[in-house]
């Protein structure tokens, strides 16, 4: 046994409302460069739906994760070494933009520079990658809250396997259903066909905390990881020519903070924690026969933080106590293990994605709702949830690989907390009979309710820090991801676009900042230069820059030009 | 002017063009090539890349790319089968000189031929599509003309040979002995500067190729990543790569929290990990 530690995140979807805020916060902070206009490492879709590149999850065709040869050992889909290795000239299967979607902006200057006439000015799409007019057809959330799916809704995979498997009648009544939003970032697998894809090496799986990053030095732009990911979570950087994904924030969270997507979410819906895992059981937990038994294996994979054994193997294998403690106290180790009510996205593609998510109660209680029931009463839930077939075999296909039953069980487990805990508010007694239903205890499913519904920012959140030890080696990561505009990012150098080396994070934070508090614009204006920005002002003195020069006398001429 | 002995017979004379053209010229181009592929690998790890175009055109690339790449794998096999491996030594074997020529001229034509498509195909592809032109740098522009000088002139050579028969000039002779005695340092000028115009020229556009070779896209083909053959398919790296030995350093350097840290654990190991050997190196090979 090889006790390993690893940050893993669960989303709770029936709190997701669909604002996209974990997408555009991301965006801010990661992607918001040159050769990135189209990447979205976090991007919310609205299931059912096409989703993110378009039928990202069409594996006969996009070729992703990993599958079982004939002698039941794990092979990547898309191809073993020696057949990536003759595909490295034009990467075989491979999306491309139109994938994805050609990104825009909007003229908007001659809204403001238009001259008078007797038309409103208009602000004309401009494609971001070829500069010139553009017509917008498609977006990483083009069928946002069902959106043409009344055309397009046939177009998701899942719809499609769905339809195929069951009767023809649930065709006709499918796009009014149900619907709800599935946020997406990497999954930081424990098993990551990406990196197994990677003919230089350059995809590493960190071992302190399991974050899965992609070495800007090492990477050669060979593009196999676009393929080998299923979930298509790795982007590559058009201008730099390097491959770049979700880095679960590892800036933040090095110093026990949560990612930018966590510590916006409106919805409070997501969780951070560790997991400790057996290192050494994953191959073979990724190897079963059975893709339906994949949800067990991972959950094997999953070592007990409270196991004294366990606890005794992590410290042989130097993992510090105060990281030990956290994956006691791990929020998402609680949801997937001990409760049981997250699973994994897509476990079929045996890549033991370390991303959980709470299955969505609500497309079944609004279906109640709607048709007249009490959607909060746990014997009208449970049979519909047996009734309701079509979003649950939905849901199957998303969380466990088909396999209904499972999804049925955790939504009775919600199911019936919600029935237990409406009980608990009108005043009655708690019904241990309905937590007893789904093989719970009243006091486990109380605890369950409080982390779910209630938990407060330290809960939701239990992040060890990376320890002060490493914190000169924490200062400049091998990974950072660069700015346009620094000094290893001309538009074209001499040796080609984007070459040069890349500004180190601390580097390019520093004087981003010092930027920031010497400015009151956007880009530095001349005008500004040197004034302080009383926002960040600390109240103390009067540095210099406080006030503006002094400057022409009034009544001169400078003086009467300056007026507005 | 010096005199050397080209052939058994016939004395060469040598202008003060062939010395440096065929005798400096080529160590030149060793060390712009050596030293500048050392150089950038060391400060341009980042601009390494094949900076593929794929994401936005993928039809053409997929005819083109490997088109041009597999002919021109093709063409240094036939490279290295002209240049490195003396006549005397295809004759010991039994092939004929005209079953050499022959194979020569169909493999290396059909080779030259294709590696030439391929590229007037990416070179078409990468005007007429937008986004691809877009993302085309002068070092780019600059490196075509000259990669694709040296393929038609290459061609050129092996073409004419074809038009001009049994009596055609015979590289095996000239070109051939002249690369061989480079490398232990004893140039035989004399036998390039009996070479062909036509040779002459497709030599010294070779020779421009490798100067310019470390300061374009081209590099990515000096890191082939070979090795993808052997490594495990999973790597990790542990982000303390030197474990331990950078603790004292990290806490002079990181205030005094971390050295009351320290203190209040003296018997705490040093941070060392079960699992830094593990994975593959870590950037610190690099000088940065």
């Amino acid at each position: 046994m090889r006790v390993m530690a690893q940050m893993g995140m669960v989303m709770n979807l029936d709190k997701c409302i669909g604002c996209h805020t974990c997408s555009v916060t991301c965006k801010q902070a990661w992607t918001n460069r040159a050769g990135t206009e189209y990447v979205w490492f976090n991007n919310v879709e609205t299931r059912p739906g096409q989703g993110y590149p378009r039928r990202y999850e069409d594996q006969d065709k996009w070729r992703g994760g990993w599958d079982l040869n004939k002698r039941g050992k794990l092979v990547l889909k898309a191809g073993g070494r020696v057949k990536k290795m003759f595909g490295l000239f034009a990467s075989p299967v491979q999306p491309e933009l139109k994938d994805y979607y050609e990104p825009w902006t909007y003229d908007y200057k001659t809204l403001v520079d238009a001259p008078l006439g007797d038309d409103f000015p208009v602000a004309r799409p401009k494609s971001l990658i070829t500069g010139e007019d553009t017509k917008v057809t498609w977006s990483a959330n083009w069928d946002d809250n069902l959106g043409g799916s009344a055309e397009n809704g046939h177009l998701d995979p899942l719809v499609e396997k769905v339809r195929r498997e069951s009767e023809d009648k649930i065709k006709f009544a499918y796009e009014q259903t149900f619907m709800f939003y599935l946020p997406r970032i990497c999954e930081h697998c424990l098993n990551p066909s990406c990196m197994a894809s990677c003919p230089s090496g350059a995809i590493y799986k960190r071992v302190e905390d399991g974050i899965v990053l992609v070495d800007q030095d090492k990477c050669r732009g060979w593009r196999q990881c676009v393929t080998g990911c299923p979930y298509k979570k790795i982007y590559f950087n058009h201008k730099t020519g390097k491959a770049e994904k979700c880095t679960f924030c590892y800036p933040r969270v090095e110093v026990g903070i949560p990612t930018v997507c966590s510590e916006t979410c409106v919805g409070r819906l997501r969780y951070l924690g560790l997991f400790l895992y057996d290192a050494d059981a994953v191959t073979a937990a990724a190897s079963v026969t059975d893709p339906q038994e994949l949800y067990d294996a991972q959950m094997d994979v999953l070592l007990d933080p409270n196991d004294p054994a366990v606890q005794a193997e992590a410290r042989a294998q130097d993992i510090p106590e105060d990281w030990i403690d956290a994956a006691r106290r791990s929020p998402v180790y609680a949801l997937a293990k001990v409760y049981k009510v997250a699973l994994p996205l897509h476990p079929e593609y045996r890549t033991m994605p370390m991303v959980w998510y709470v299955p969505p109660l609500s497309p079944v209680v609004d279906l109640l709702r709607d048709q007249g029931h009490d959607g909060e009463d746990h014997g009208n839930l449970f049979g519909a949830i047996d009734a309701l077939r079509i979003p649950v075999e939905y849901l199957a296909e998303l969380f466990t690989a088909g396999d209904a039953d499972r999804v049925t069980a955790v939504l009775k487990k919600l199911a019936a907390m919600r029935a237990f805990m409406r009980g608990i508010s009108l005043g009655n007694d708690p019904d241990e009979s309905i937590a007893e239903a789904v093989g719970m205890d009243g006091q486990t499913m109380y605890e369950m309710y409080r982390l779910m519904a209630i938990a407060k920012y330290d809960e939701r959140y239990v992040i060890p820090k990376a320890h002060v030890e490493q914190a000169h080696d924490l200062e400049e990561m091998g990974c950072s991801l660069d700015f346009d505009g620094g000094p290893g990012m001309q538009d074209s150098s001499p040796f080609g676009e984007a070459s040069g080396r890349p500004v180190p994070v601390a580097v390019d934070t520093f004087n981003a900042l010092r930027d920031r508090q010497t400015s009151d614009e956007v880009s530095a204006g001349t005008s500004l230069k040197g004034r302080v920005n009383l926002l960040n002002w600390d109240g103390r003195g009067a540095p210099p820059g406080l006030f503006p020069d002094k400057g022409p006398e009034p009544g001169t001429l400078a003086a009467a030009e300056d007026q507005p | 002017m010096v005199t050397l002995e080209a052939q058994p017979g016939a004395a060469v004379e040598l202008s003060a063009l062939d010395i440096v053209l065929w005798g400096v010229l080529p160590y030149v181009m060793v060390v712009v090539l050596v030293g500048g592929l050392i150089w950038r690998y060391k400060y341009d790890q980042f601009g390494w890349t094949t900076r593929s175009s794929q994401l936005y055109e993928s039809k053409l690339l997929r005819i083109a790319s490997p088109l041009f790449h597999f002919g021109l794998l093709a063409v240094i096999a036939g490279h290295f089968f002209g240049l490195v491996i003396p006549k005397s030594w295809t004759e010991a074997v039994g092939m004929s000189q005209d079953f050499y020529h022959f194979n020569a001229l169909f493999v290396g034509g059909i080779a030259g031929i294709g590696t030439l498509g391929g590229i007037v195909l990416l070179i078409y592809r990468r005007r007429t599509t937008g986004p691809v032109f877009m993302a085309t740098t002068k070092n780019d522009k600059a490196m075509y003309v000259v990669l694709t000088a040296a393929i038609v002139f290459g061609l050129w050579t092996t073409l004419a040979s074809v038009f001009e028969g049994g009596h055609g000039h015979n590289y095996r002779e000239t070109v051939a002995p002249w690369f061989r005695s480079l490398f232990i340092f004893q140039p035989d000028i004399a036998a390039m500067a009996a070479a062909p115009f036509s040779f002459h020229l497709h030599t010294l556009v070779g020779m421009a190729l490798f100067i310019i070779w470390p300061f374009t896209r081209l590099v990515h083909a000096f890191t082939a990543p070979f090795h993808y053959l052997f490594r495990p398919y999973i790597v990790y790296r542990s982000r303390d790569r030197d474990g331990g030995r950078t603790g004292g350093r990290a806490r002079a350097g990181a205030g005094s929290r971390s050295v009351t840290t320290a203190a209040q654990n003296p018997n705490a190991p040093a941070a060392k990990r079960g699992w830094s050997a593990v994975g593959t190196q870590d950037r610190d090979t690099r000088n940065r």
